[in-house]
């Protein structure tokens, strides 16, 4: 990111650092010389069309896939090398999906934010409190024993946040978690997720509500393909980045919702 | 050169049933010393004399080891959405036992069919794993024709012999109490130690993967690892079972009990039992049908777990229309903005 939020700049390296990315499927291509840094502490917004590429970034950024050409680093290492798995928490864009028919508890799932630390063994007291206290930090405490497919999408995304919350994650990637949630509860996700990202939380979200990510993001990347912008919000909202990324898809997009 | 790996093949494959047998004395002590006086005494207690037949109380101890392995692995499997690879395996170890069949009477060996059995099902397991890791999910397509052809194979090695392995191979199709051997309970017990001892070791990363494999991959487990474990501990459970069960039926032990405990398990560590507990149920009663009214072993197992998943459908069905007090009180407090949240309005 540019130096506009300075505020939240805690260190001079950045946390994610993708430098001149090329990435394709076989012969298709899907990003092209991108290069973007994320700051430790930002709240990065990643827009663009559907198929524009976004969720392969985050990928390349969480090193879950290796770039074609080009390099990527997060926490200061190669990104498919980093292997410290507990400083990551991530939501998938189908997470919600699989959880629906399982049984398990929400304090199940909220566990597993701890298995990157003890994937055998027994929990430790620092572990149990750790998972309690990711419970009551989103507000699910109540919620702990019952099962995941029961909930509501409102509270079922807060129990993937807590799951990230109990690992102690510095890094929280999230691909179109309000997918299928309703208003009300996405304006409370929301600001839980800036109230975390307020203390300290390193956020990447991809969203397709424009609106949500000017709200709440400290840095805007628009993409498609190539990188269209990359700033703040303030910026963002006065350029026509948007509508050049989304070119000739724009109709189709919104006849989306 | 390649005469010596020819001669090597060849003593190995001639030591291995003598490795094999090795497992009939601690399995034999223990039907003759623990699992034969305890049932004698059941037999008398309840005044089932069947209790106390050998081949019985063989029957029972397999039975009631499907019964753990089965459920255990398939709770992973099937919330992984992939029961129809347990079916794909049992298949395919058909031609298992077709190749150690065809091998015996064309090389004269004695290998033990439900050796070559969990060879071919286990490499088949990771076959599939492989191409799917590079295809990038499972297919219902891919998965029918491994399973077919896994068939086909077997059927044309059987009948490549003038029919004369046919015989028995029955057994093998619809399961069978009476065919159950010593040697094939000492590897069912044996089996269930090792299943049951993996699962219990890597239960964490088996749930993670099962549940979020990307978010599992995000935070650095080796999820290829585990994915890859799943399909050969599948693959060692539908062996295993398949003496009893038979190839056609084995995959339902991995997949009714554990619908049946999906429907009502609170958790998922209690999910596992449940389903544990439905499929003994199943086992146990399928057994005795099968001795009392002369049928089909695996048949009678698998219609008594389906009867169990019905009866737990309609009690969940019945309690459903009856008020209880927590439905009560969920009523009561669910006003508000409940309303809107309730199912979350999951569209796609």
């Amino acid at each position: 990111m540019t130096t506009a939020t300075t505020e939240t700049d805690r260190s001079a390296e950045p946390l994610i650092s993708v430098d001149d990315v090329t990435f394709g499927y076989g012969d298709i291509p899907v990003l092209e010389s991108v290069s973007i840094d994320v700051e430790p502490g930002s709240f990065l917004g990643l827009v663009g069309p559907n198929g524009s590429g976004k969720s392969t970034l985050l990928d390349l950024m969480l090193g879950l896939r290796r770039p074609d050409e080009g390099t990527v680093s997060l926490f200061g290492e190669p990104a498919h090398e980093f292997d410290a798995g507990e400083r990551i928490g991530y939501v998938a864009q189908n997470a919600t999906k699989a959880a629906r028919n399982m049984p398990i508890t929400v304090q199940e799932v909220v566990e597993m934010g701890r298995y990157p630390r003890r994937l055998f063994g027994r929990f430790s007291a620092a572990d149990r409190r750790a998972v309690e206290g990711a419970l009551e930090e989103v507000g699910i405490t109540d919620l702990a024993s019952r099962r995941v497919g029961r909930l509501s999408g409102g509270q079922r995304q807060r129990v993937f946040i807590a799951r990230a919350l109990a690992s102690e994650a510095d890094l929280l990637a999230l691909d179109e978690p309000t997918v299928g949630v309703d208003a009300e509860s996405r304006e409370e996700f929301y600001s839980l997720l800036h109230d975390l990202n307020a203390t300290g939380l390193t956020v990447i979200l991809i969203e397709h509500d424009i609106g949500v990510v000017t709200t709440y993001a400290t840095d805007i990347a628009c993409i498609n393909r190539q990188l269209y912008f990359d700033g703040n919000p303030d910026e963002f909202v006065e350029t026509d980045a948007l509508a050049q990324a989304y070119g000739a898809d724009q109709h189709v997009l919104q006849h989306d919702h | 050169m390649f005469l010596t790996y020819q001669r090597l093949a060849g003593t190995l494959l001639a030591e291995l049933p003598a490795l094999w047998f090795g497992l009939t004395g601690p399995i034999e002590w223990f039907l003759d010393t623990v699992v034969g006086p305890t049932m004698d005494l059941l037999a008398e207690v309840l005044g089932a004399p069947m209790l106390a037949y050998p081949f019985m109380q063989r029957a029972y101890l397999a039975a009631v080891c499907i019964a753990v392995i089965g459920p255990l692995v398939g709770t992973f499997l099937v919330h992984r959405e992939m029961s129809m690879l347990s079916d794909t395996l049992a298949h395919t170890a058909f031609a298992g036992v077709a190749v150690g069949l065809f091998l015996n009477s064309a090389l004269s060996l004695s290998l033990s069919p439900l050796l070559t059995a969990f060879v071919v099902a286990i490499v088949t397991a990771l076959l599939v794993e492989l191409l799917v890791e590079h295809a990038g999910a499972y297919t219902d397509t891919s998965l029918a024709m491994v399973l077919t052809g896994g068939f086909a194979v077997g059927s044309i090695l059987i009948t490549a012999t003038d029919g004369g392995i046919a015989v028995g191979i029955d057994a093998y199709l619809f399961g069978s109490l009476a065919t159950v051997s010593t040697a094939n309970v000492g590897i069912l017990v044996l089996m269930s130690l090792i299943v049951g001892g993996l699962v219990t070791l890597t239960y964490r990363p088996l749930l993670y993967v099962t549940f979020d494999a990307t978010a599992a991959q995000a935070a650095r487990l080796n999820v290829r690892l585990y994915k890859r474990l799943m399909v050969v501990l599948t693959a060692l459970v539908v062996v295993s079972a398949m003496q009893i069960m038979g190839v056609i039926l084995v995959a339902a032990m991995l997949v009714v009990p554990v619908a049946a405990a999906a429907k009502v398990a609170g958790s998922f560590k209690q999910s596992i039992s449940l389903a544990i507990l439905a499929a003994e149920f199943a086992a146990i009663a399928g057994v005795t049908l099968s001795y009392v009214y002369g049928i089909a072993a695996g048949g009678s197992i698998v219609v008594a777990a389906i009867a169990v998943y019905v009866a737990v459908l309609g009690v969940q069905k019945l309690a459903h229309r009856l008020p209880t007090v927590q439905r009560l009180r969920s009523l009561r407090t669910r006003q508000p903005r409940d309303g809107l949240e309730a199912d979350g309005g999951e569209r796609e």
